[in-house]
């Protein structure tokens, strides 16, 4: 929870209107993304730790309870596409 | 999570709900100093018209954004070539690109390496022809192509971008599957193209010279996925990207994700085409000088002429995979076949199909050597485009 997801080089994270979507680039390809997982990765700034994000996120969606699992199991997922880094 | 989006005023019309071209191909320039024998150039490229200005490139790289393009490769050729290539990645970094380069790295140097990386270059892809300098050097026709390539593919590395190296692979370099991993490994690539030949362009003359026997590819397979198995087991983040060539299929890849529906080329000459090697088609395509590129996408009867089903005969027509595939690559089924309209000769249901076994027969027999292809150069070309 105190780690501190960032993207790796070479992953470009932005919005893309045409698709409506956010979208993650990389060489040679993109993943549309969910609309959670670009909620979440939109928090993602290389500052703030695991728990500061959740916290943001409930802060967003008041409705939908506690988050810190999804968004940790999402986050701990994003590491292994080699998407993002925690340290 | 709510975002209010502007509708757009001028919604086109969109009879066969094509989608956006997200990816854009900006084939720069034919020019390249190497003669790949299976390169995807035209084999007439020596005789086409000039080249799109840098103001032209901006114009195409300014509509293709505005309809939704997210991903743009530059390529060619040998993009280097161009004066103006920084200029173009600083712009379409600007307008929100993630931008790719394709080259061989024969023109690039450490200074250029850094001047690209701020413009904005996302990222470098570079192309080898074999793990050993006679191999590489023979296939890429140029005595000096694999050192430079080695120092470009450590200086790219270096300067921190995400690196992709590429490989072609066929008959005459396919037994070094593992040479050219641990090579990949040692220059510390992301990610690794091994991609089999596609058969069109250059490579289709040179069909028999560079198709890899079934014995070979299944060889080859095996190596990979070992490979592959070691690298999760030792946490390493290199990826492994394995082509086979659809030779030995019995279906069809979906060419292109579908005729004019993702992907959208554009020629050194401004030609704007569904796919790299449609060129070769008997097909009239649209010109980014004479049509606006919202038009020649949606509009234009090059771009219309595959989409949907209408187009397709029999075994397709009636075939219950025809949403899956579309029928095959069209380059292929008319190299294959003689007319683009028929099924994908891979298609064991095509009646062409036995030409396809014909090929995997004769790739078990193939003799012929390295120095018996036609390599990709200026004096070729110009034979082919004489006949
Ligand atoms: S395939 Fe070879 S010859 Fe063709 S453009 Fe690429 S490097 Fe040049
Ligand atoms: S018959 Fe046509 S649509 Fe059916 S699988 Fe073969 S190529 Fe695809």
């Amino acid at each position: 929870m105190h780690e501190v997801p960032r993207f790796r080089r070479g992953f470009r994270f932005q919005w893309e209107p045409a698709q409506e979507s956010y979208v993650l680039l990389y060489p040679e390809g993109m993943v549309k993304l969910n609309g959670s997982a670009g909620a979440i990765l939109n928090e993602v700034d290389g500052q703030r730790s695991v728990a500061d994000i959740v916290t943001s996120l409930e802060q967003q969606f008041p409705d939908a309870g506690p988050l810190g699992k999804d968004v940790s199991e999402f986050l701990q997922d994003a590491r292994q596409q080699h998407w993002i880094e925690l340290s | 999570m709510s975002r209010t989006e502007t509708a757009d005023p001028i919604k086109p019309a969109n009879p066969h709900n094509a989608g956006p071209p997200l990816w854009l191909l900006a084939e720069l320039t034919y020019r390249c100093p190497l003669q790949c024998p299976y390169c995807s150039n035209p084999l007439d490229f020596a005789q086409t018209e000039k080249e799109l200005t840098t103001e032209e490139w901006v114009s195409v790289l300014r509509k293709g954004r505005k309809m939704g393009a997210a991903q743009l490769g530059f390529s060619g050729g040998e993009p280097l070539v161009r004066q103006d290539l920084a200029e173009l990645i600083a712009e379409a970094r600007h307008l929100g690109y993630y931008t790719n380069l394709i080259t061989s790295g024969l023109g690039l140097t450490e200074a250029k390496v850094d001047a690209f990386a701020e413009a904005g270059l996302d990222h470098i892809q570079v192309s080898f022809q074999a793990s050993d300098p006679e191999l590489n050097n023979a296939v890429a026709g140029s005595r000096k192509a694999f050192d430079q390539k080695l120092a470009m593919a450590r200086a790219v590395k270096e300067a921190g971008y995400p690196m992709v190296l590429n490989f072609v692979i066929h008959r005459h370099n396919i037994h070094q599957m593992n040479d050219i991993m641990s090579l990949c490994e040692r220059l510390g690539a992301d990610y690794v193209e091994l991609a089999t030949c596609q058969y069109y362009g250059w490579a289709f003359e040179n069909r028999e010279g560079l198709m890899p026997s079934k014995a070979q590819l299944v060889r080859a397979e095996q190596e990979v996925n070992q490979y592959r198995e070691r690298l999760q087991q030792s946490g390493s983040a290199m990826k492994l990207i394995f082509v086979t060539p659809d030779y030995y299929e019995e279906r069809p890849k979906a060419c292109m994700n579908g005729w004019g529906n993702l992907f959208l080329t554009v020629a050194p000459d401004g030609t704007a085409l569904p796919c790299h090697s449609a060129r070769l088609l008997p097909i009239d395509f649209p010109n980014v000088r004479d049509m606006d590129l919202q038009s020649i996408w949606f509009d234009s009867p090059g771009f219309n002429h595959y989409r949907g089903d209408s187009w397709m005969p029999e075994p397709c027509r009636s075939c219950d995979e025809k949403e899956k595939d579309f029928g095959g690559c069209r380059c292929q089924a008319y190299l294959l076949t003689g007319n683009a309209d028929n099924a994908d000769p891979v298609c064991s249901k095509s009646s062409y199909h036995d030409r396809i076994l014909a090929a995997r027969k004769a790739a078990d027999h193939a003799t012929a050597g390295l120095t018996e292809l036609v390599y990709r150069n200026a004096d070729n070309s110009r034979l082919f485009f004489r006949g």
